[in-house]
């Protein structure tokens, strides 16, 4: 029967996750942005809410269940707090969600109980390429098999915490078709090159890598012989960025609502001006219908049913509404808006950027 | 818990008004928007049993409820589980399906609708027993809703319609004008239906005198002063009505005992409420002709080649395959955000803010994927060969009717901002 409440466990982890999320990442994002850097005590804390082993089932170390529905509403919550610090906290996932999706028996024992550990491995994932017509199913990057290795060329960008990593998933095209290699930072002819300079999420390191005729044994391929249904991964990985493109619009909403209500022009406060009010139910009825989107795609996605095509259509029109919902947070404050001792001129950068992040986060 | 199924049985109930609509109103779209205030007899004759079945099992549940609280059963019923009202669920599915099939033909469905909206927000059990059963048996009776005036559109609460108490008989006598009546010749001049009619027992007290009375067809006094002549839903009659002393008995005032007190906002926010069930309802009328819009397009440019593929990248996307993208997206959107309203409805939350949310957002959305439609099937679209030009004009008064895009933004405002009318106009 149709229902669209969080249940008793999904309440007491967005709980969780909002206290934090208030208390810690609020207190520190702003600076975050201008350093390019997040305090290690507050990655921590975030890591230690424990997100992840919740999706690892009981045999690889985790204790539950994975469940998109619960990512995304978790997702949401982490992200209303900062993106960049989602974003960075999320990075282990791009390993883990996979293996966990399309990994074989081996690479999920061998993997996923590293990432139940008090501090996250140092894995991440490159897909992104450096190309005006990036298309995650027609990469650029090639995997050509020699015997009993592959060998991978290309170059990728938007890798995030590539500084550290010791072991990364490396997206390429074999024969036209989309899979993934693990490949470890040390391999000979990967270079990982100088860190990103984004429009937003300036706070969460991104490097650009080239694979030089780097060579991995056929097991570093996930999912084996087989592979990977890498459409299943791009679906969960566009319920993490919908859900997080909601939380950060939901913030941006939320900022701009206080705002009106206090901000005093001509005698009243701005709110009592249909233009500004009805910018802001403008916002408010896009956060939910955006919201509602990304749960669909993610109940889905947990019936096992092919999500593909909702899938786009629901990235389709989130990365609208979070840019327009981010727009009308700059609009609302007007000036102040467009100054940074605001947030919300951060929030409209990093909102243009979804339309790009196809792959950066997934859960 | 999260959950986006739709029980088994509204999925079989969805699938019969398919074939109704394919049967019974495609065929019947054109002629009917070409000849104005014609009735769709196929349609009230396959509907009304499946409509009168519909109210006779919420008649009996009303009944069971009744004898319960009174506890004259001699057992109390212990449930753990709260109650789940499906059956407000299967209407919302009911009106989309149909709406996919024709709004003109859907509004003059053979059954309570507006007016048993109202009759289930405002009055008691025993008035919704009382005035909706005769919806379940007998020849085929239609449900209407008289607020709007010429002088209060929006502004219900200027409304100029009175009821006075004639103490001797004890009738109320009700006197005015109401306009934008939907199926008000079909309630009260075709059938023996009825009309819930808002009016003022003091001018004076504003809100507070406004209640609601139960006028059953055929009630002396009662006029047809206008059939209203439409951009679109021409099948649907909207009429003007003249009350020149018409007299109704005391109990056909909706509402309790405290309502009845002459100073009251009990009656205005039973008014009010009637919107709560209303507007979700208006919303999946839309949608209903967004998906209509969307499939039609979809299954028309398929014939021409052109088959959107939304596993390519934006630039190899051409500009019509975004449309239709787009279209989808907004589509979907409006469904679900009305989809959320209706299950609050079914699990027994409040749902104002809710409502109004998908309410004028699927009025918006339909109006724009319906004009794109007829855009993107260039003059096809706009021939009257098809029916893409009929559901653009169709698809518009759900961005006006049960309160315009504009009165829904500013209720989602007000609530949201936590502020009065005083406060936002």
């Amino acid at each position: 029967m149709l229902d669209f409440r969080l249940d008793e466990e999904q309440r007491m982890l967005t709980d969780a996750i909002a206290r934090y999320a208030e208390q810690q990442v609020r207190k520190v994002f702003r600076d975050a942005e201008e350093l390019g850097e997040i305090p290690v005590n507050v990655l921590q804390a975030g890591w230690e809410i424990g997100l992840l082993p919740t999706m690892i089932p009981e045999e690889y170390g985790g204790f539950g269940d994975h469940s998109a529905v619960t990512g995304a509403v978790a997702m949401e919550a982490f992200a209303w707090g900062d993106l960049a610090v989602t974003l960075n906290l999320m990075v282990p996932n791009l390993v883990a969600i996979p293996v966990l999706l399309g990994g074989t028996d081996n690479q999920k024992e061998g993997l996923l109980p590293e990432f139940c550990d008090e501090t996250p491995p140092h894995f991440t994932a490159a897909l992104t390429e450096p190309v005006i017509q990036f298309n995650p199913h027609k990469l650029r990057t090639t995997a050509v098999r020699d015997g009993d290795d592959y060998v991978l060329n290309g170059i990728k960008t938007v890798v995030p915490l590539a500084g550290d990593a010791k072991m990364m998933l490396v997206y390429a095209s074999e024969e036209g078709v989309t899979q993934a290699f693990l490949v470890s930072a040390e391999s000979d002819g990967l270079k990982i090159g100088a860190r990103d300079k984004l429009m937003g999420i300036k706070a969460l390191p991104t490097y650009t890598v080239t694979l030089e005729n780097v060579r991995v044994a056929v097991t570093a391929k996930l999912g084996g012989e087989a592979g990977i249904d890498f459409g299943r991964i791009l679906n969960h990985s566009r319920v993490a960025l919908g859900a997080a493109a909601v939380g950060m619009a939901r913030a941006g909403y939320e900022y701009a609502r206080d705002y009106a209500k206090q901000r005093v022009q001509f005698g009243e406060p701005i709110a009592h001006r249909q233009s500004i009010a009805f910018m802001i139910a403008d916002m408010a009825t896009d956060v939910d219908e955006a919201r509602l989107m990304v749960w669909e795609v993610a109940w889905l996605l947990d019936q096992g049913k092919d999500a593909t095509h909702v899938a786009a259509v629901m990235k389709q029109r989130i990365d609208n509404l979070v840019l327009n919902v981010a727009d009308r947070a700059v609009q609302v404050l007007g000036g102040y808006g467009y100054i940074r001792e605001y947030p919300v001129e951060l929030w409209l950068r990093n909102a243009r950027g979804f339309a790009t992040f196809d792959g950066l986060t997934i859960v | 818990m999260i959950n986006f199924e739709i029980p088994a049985d509204l999925q079989a109930q969805q699938q019969l008004i398919e074939m109704v609509a394919k049967q019974a109103m495609r065929p019947y779209s054109r002629q009917l928007d070409e000849n104005e205030h014609a009735r769709p007899k196929v349609f009230f004759d396959m509907t009304w049993p499946f409509t009168s079945n519909m109210v006779r099992s919420e008649i009996k549940a009303l009944k069971k409820q009744l004898n319960g609280a009174n506890g004259s059963n001699g057992s109390v019923a212990v449930k753990d589980k709260p109650r789940v009202n499906k059956a407000i669920l299967a209407l919302i599915l009911m009106i989309e399906q149909m709406s996919w099939g024709d709004t003109g033909q859907y509004l003059c469905l053979p059954h309570p609708m507006l007016g048993g909206a109202a009759v289930n927000s405002a009055g008691t059990v025993e008035q919704r027993i009382r005035f909706l059963e005769k919806f379940s048996k007998g020849e085929p009776k239609w449900g209407a809703m008289a607020i709007t005036e010429p002088g209060a559109g929006s502004d219900n609460s200027s409304m100029r319609t009175t009821a006075i108490l004639d103490e001797e008989t004890n009738e109320w006598i009700l006197n005015g004008e109401k306009i934008f009546i939907t199926n008000g010749k079909l309630a009260l001049d075709e059938s023996d239906g009825l009309c819930v009619v808002w009016a003022t027992v003091d001018p004076k007290a504003g809100r507070a005198g406004i209640k609601s009375f139960v006028v059953e067809g055929h009630t002396p006094g009662v006029t047809i002063a206008k059939q209203e002549h439409k951009l679109g839903i021409k099948a649907s009659d909207t009429v003007a009505l003249h009350f020149d002393n018409v007299r109704v008995p005391y109990e056909n005032l909706l509402g309790s005992a405290e309502v009845r007190q002459k100073v009251s906002s009990k009656g205005f926010a039973g008014a009010m409420k009637t919107f709560d069930a209303s507007r979700p309802a208006v919303a999946a009328s839309a949608v209903g002709i967004a998906r209509a819009a969307v499939e039609f397009t979809h299954e028309r440019l398929a014939e021409e080649g052109i088959v959107p593929d939304y596993t390519k990248s934006l630039h190899e996307m051409t500009a019509v395959e975004r449309d239709l993208m787009e279209m989808e997206s907004r589509w979907k959107g409006a469904w679900l955000l009305t989809l959320r309203a209706a299950a609050q409805m079914a699990h027994g939350e409040s749902n104002r803010l809710e409502a109004s949310m998908c309410k004028y957002r699927a009025g918006e959305a339909v109006t724009w994927i319906t004009q794109k439609a007829v855009e993107l099937l260039g003059p096809l679209g706009y021939s009257r060969e098809l029916l893409v030009e009929k559901w653009m004009r169709d698809a518009k008064i759900n961005d006006i009717y049960e309160g315009t895009r504009q009165i829904n933004q500013l209720i989602v405002a007000r609530s949201i901002l936590g502020y009065s009318r005083r406060e936002l106009k």
